[in-house]
């Protein structure tokens, strides 16, 4: 969510049960616009908090000109202190998978792969490193993971432009009521994979300055699917709960501009997800 | 005219810009050959489209003004947005002779609920001088335990909270409530739940139970008197053989006010809809509730469809979930409860009491060592129940109908034991490498007015405070308990075995005429040698 409107979205999540302190509130109100000046970021979103066992992981994200382009990232135990992370790797990503279980807190703990993976750990040393994970490497694959598969923005509010790159749209007014109950209207955040294979009578009706991106009526498990659309207080908020990645909350008010994403969950997968639909 | 700059003498455009002088003289034509050239231009673009009905002019006039009003940044950027939306304007007030219903969105009919919580009751004045004699309040302070939590980062917003305790106040009114509690939230994929726990007063529990034993009993004859009719017309025809099968005895559920059943629970899918009371849980719905794990729809009516089936629809799956994190997650400091003195101490002990001489330990201390904290629920045990029961005790109804083969087939059931009540946090098992509580100072910063906070591994959602006397619990989430690895349904049970062979069911061929007739004359002899043994006795006597 946006770093500026973040006191005010922050009470439109809080169905979930879940936000930030008054302290750290406070403290994301002074850190974030640092960010901006010291970064020269054009957006600072506030991501969200990963809970690890021992302390937890506050995560936030800067935006460039282009929108859609890979975003840097940064994580903080405190929201005061912020350290840039690493892009993510292919390679992290698929180790990432194989480590289960919630996060330490500690972001220099290592996760001894030999028990997990042997093979992978295999790997790793003949490659010359050492068959471990760190817990750092380990953030960034599960954030670029929870962004890739549930970060989600509602239609119409980025327009691809001409040259490529990805704007807000500052003609968005909000979807309506009605279209904002479909799972249609609102779209991943990422690169989209499944355009193409749309057939050409739906690919006319698409308008390609807004309908590039995948929306989310293609998410497995079809049908019931794996988000939850509720109106809270009647209808003047309609809030989007993932149930892939439990924790993961999308707001948006109907006819006006605002909406976002925040993340207050373990970082962990629900792997049973077709178990309990 | 003239863009291209005064001209020098010497060089070759001199003076073609004065009228008269031009290369083009001969083409452009005089003034008002000019006016008409303008005039066609014009009538051009007011030339209506024949699709559409709008004309260019009118269009571009209505552009200018938009953008002239408006001035957006980076006009020449959106100019073609900006023509698209003024054209979807344009076709919106044309075409359209019909209005549209004046549709009102449900925004409206929540605001009428929740504006009806804030009108106060016309009894009211009654109700606060009951409230003298009773004692306690019995409206628990809802804001008063969201401050605390929120020092955490854990809870509703401000106006969700407080329209949850204008629900309670409902609740209080109508219900005969001795105290009550926010238990919390539970998430669901359509509504939410909202619950209460609450604890009736004495007479009305009493009145409730017998209603419902009264049910079962007029239940029960009907299902008597439907077998005995389905008995005289089988009597006319041959009975297939009966199974064998006896299922294993069901274990009652425990009394209310006591174990699993110690508090009754009111839920509502928001603040401002009806409570809805839910039932008290069974040992069966518990132990199922174990192996299974769904989402919650939001309908308390909605099935359950698993594996093994539940038995009972979402409001039983609700409170049992309910059920098992109360036993798991709510704690209290160290001291505050007590085992009462008077009473033997038993080890399956339910009742305790404040202890009015406890000294709330420091916040570091609670932080640190989670021996400062206790469990003042009991865990419920494998059977489903917080106190084991013996399932082969017989009531008087299984005695009536043949008892001979049951008591053949006892099975040997072993005494369960949990741990008993007051027993400290710091020893729950962890799962792996992950401790069953997570205990954190709420600042670092301002350690003078910093609170203690517990959050439970087991039961993420769970979480629990402590700020000198004052404590709670309370659990937002989805209701379903953390495991390391992934969830794996119960495997069906292994099918039915055949049955033993017997010497009458196995096969054997058929005897062949030799054998018939070797047999038959066989058994003649036999008879013939019986008969002469009979006589020779005969003739003896």
């Amino acid at each position: 969510m946006e770093a500026l409107s973040l006191p005010a979205a922050l009470s439109l999540v809080a169905g979930g049960g879940a936000g930030l302190s008054p302290e750290l509130r406070a403290a994301l109100g002074a850190s974030l616009p640092l960010l901006e000046r010291d970064y020269r970021f054009e957006r600072v979103w506030f991501w969200g908090c990963i809970q690890g066992v021992r302390g937890a992981y506050y995560i936030a994200q800067g935006l460039g000109p282009d929108r859609a382009a890979p975003r840097s990232r940064l994580y903080s135990l405190n929201c005061l202190d912020w350290s840039l992370l690493t892009p993510a790797t292919e390679e992290m990503l698929a180790l990432a998978e194989e480590v289960k279980g919630r996060f330490q807190g500690d972001p220099s703990f290592e996760y001894s792969l030999a028990e997990i993976n042997p093979k992978a750990a295999a790997r790793l040393v003949q490659s010359g490193k050492e068959p471990v994970m760190k817990e750092e490497a380990r953030l960034i694959a599960t954030i670029e993971q929870i962004d890739r598969a549930v970060g989600i923005v509602p239609r119409g509010a980025f327009v691809k432009t001409p040259l490529g790159s990805v704007h807000e749209n500052r003609h968005f007014e909000g979807l309506s009521l009605v279209e904002a109950k479909k799972l249609s209207s609102y779209f991943h955040f990422t690169e989209p994979t499944n355009l193409k294979n749309k057939t050409l009578l739906e690919k006319a009706d698409l308008d390609p300055s807004t309908d590039f991106l995948n929306s989310l009526e293609h998410d497995i498990p079809q049908g019931k699917g794996s988000w939850s659309i509720q109106l809270e207080k009647g209808g003047s908020v309609v809030v989007l709960r993932s149930l892939l990645w439990l924790g993961l909350t999308f707001y948006h008010v109907p006819m006006t501009k605002q909406f976002g994403y925040v993340y207050f969950g373990t970082g962990e997968k629900n792997l049973d997800l077709p178990f309990m639909l | 005219e003239g863009g291209h700059g005064p001209y020098q003498p010497h060089e070759p455009g001199y003076g073609l810009d004065q009228p008269g002088y031009s290369p083009y003289e001969d083409e452009i034509p005089d003034a008002q050959a000019r006016m008409l050239a303008i005039k066609n231009a014009k009538a051009y673009l007011l030339k209506t489209s024949t699709k559409s009905g709008l004309n260019l002019y009118d269009h571009f006039t209505t552009i200018l003004t938009k953008i002239l009003d408006e001035q957006p940044a980076n006009t020449v950027d959106i100019i073609e947005t900006i023509s698209q939306d003024v054209k979807w304007a344009q076709f919106r007030k044309k075409m359209d002779t019909l209005r549209d219903e004046h549709l009102i969105p449900p925004t409206f009919e929540a605001a009428e609920k929740c504006k009806a919580l804030f009108i106060k009751a016309a009894g009211e004045e009654e109700h606060e001088e009951l409230d003298e004699e009773m004692g306690e309040p019995a409206l628990p302070n809802v804001m008063e335990t969201a401050f605390y939590f929120e020092q955490a980062g854990i809870g509703l917003s401000k106006d969700e909270c407080y329209y949850i305790f204008l629900a309670f106040k409902n609740l209080i009114s109508v219900q005969p409530i001795q105290t009550c509690r926010f238990w919390g939230k539970i998430l669901g994929l359509e509504m939410n739940y909202i619950i209460a726990e609450v604890q009736l007063r004495e007479g009305e529990e009493e009145e409730e139970e017998r209603e419902e034993e009264e049910e079962e009993t007029v239940a029960e004859e009907k299902e008597m008197g439907e077998g005995e009719e389905e008995e005289e017309q089988k009597e006319k025809e041959p009975e297939p053989p009966k199974s064998t099968y006896k299922p294993p005895p069901e274990i009652p559920k425990e009394a209310n006010g006591t174990g699993t059943n110690k508090y009754v629970y009111f839920v509502c899918n928001e603040p401002g809809k009806p409570w809805v009371k839910l039932p008290p849980v069974t040992p069966a719905q518990i132990v199922c509730a174990r192996q299974i794990k769904k989402f919650f729809t939001g309908r308390l009516d909605a099935p359950i469809v698993s594996f093994p089936p539940f038995p009972g629809n979402e409001a039983n799956y609700l409170r049992a979930q309910i059920a098992r994190i109360s036993a798991g997650t709510h704690v209290s400091p160290t001291g505050f409860y007590q085992f009462p003195e008077d009473e033997e101490e038993e080890e399956g002990g339910d009742t305790y009491e404040e202890n009015p001489e406890f000294e709330p330990p420091p916040v570091a201390e609670m932080v640190e060592s989670l021996a400062m904290w206790a469990h003042h629920v009991k865990g419920i045990l494998k059977q489903g129940r917080c106190v084991w029961i013996n399932p082969t005790q017989k009531s008087e109804e299984d005695e009536e109908e043949g008892e001979e083969e049951e008591e053949e087939e006892e099975e040997e059931h072993q005494e369960e034991t949990g741990q008993p009540l007051l027993t400290l946090i710091s020893e729950d098992e962890g799962m792996k490498n992950i401790p069953a509580w997570t205990a954190q100072a709420s600042t670092n910063l301002i350690p003078e007015y910093s609170i203690a906070i517990l959050q439970s591994n087991r039961w993420p959602g769970a979480y629990a405070f402590a700020s000198g006397r004052k404590f709670e619990n309370i659990y937002f989430g989805w209701g379903h308990k953390y495991s390391p690895e992934s969830h794996t349904p119960a495997l069906p049970p292994p099918a039915e075995a055949e049955f033993p062979s017997e010497p009458g069911i196995t096969e054997a061929a058929d005897p062949t005429v030799e054998e018939e007739l070797a047999f038959k004359a066989a058994q003649e002899e036999a008879l013939a040698e019986a008969e002469e043994e009979e006589e020779e006795e005969g003739e003896d006597d």
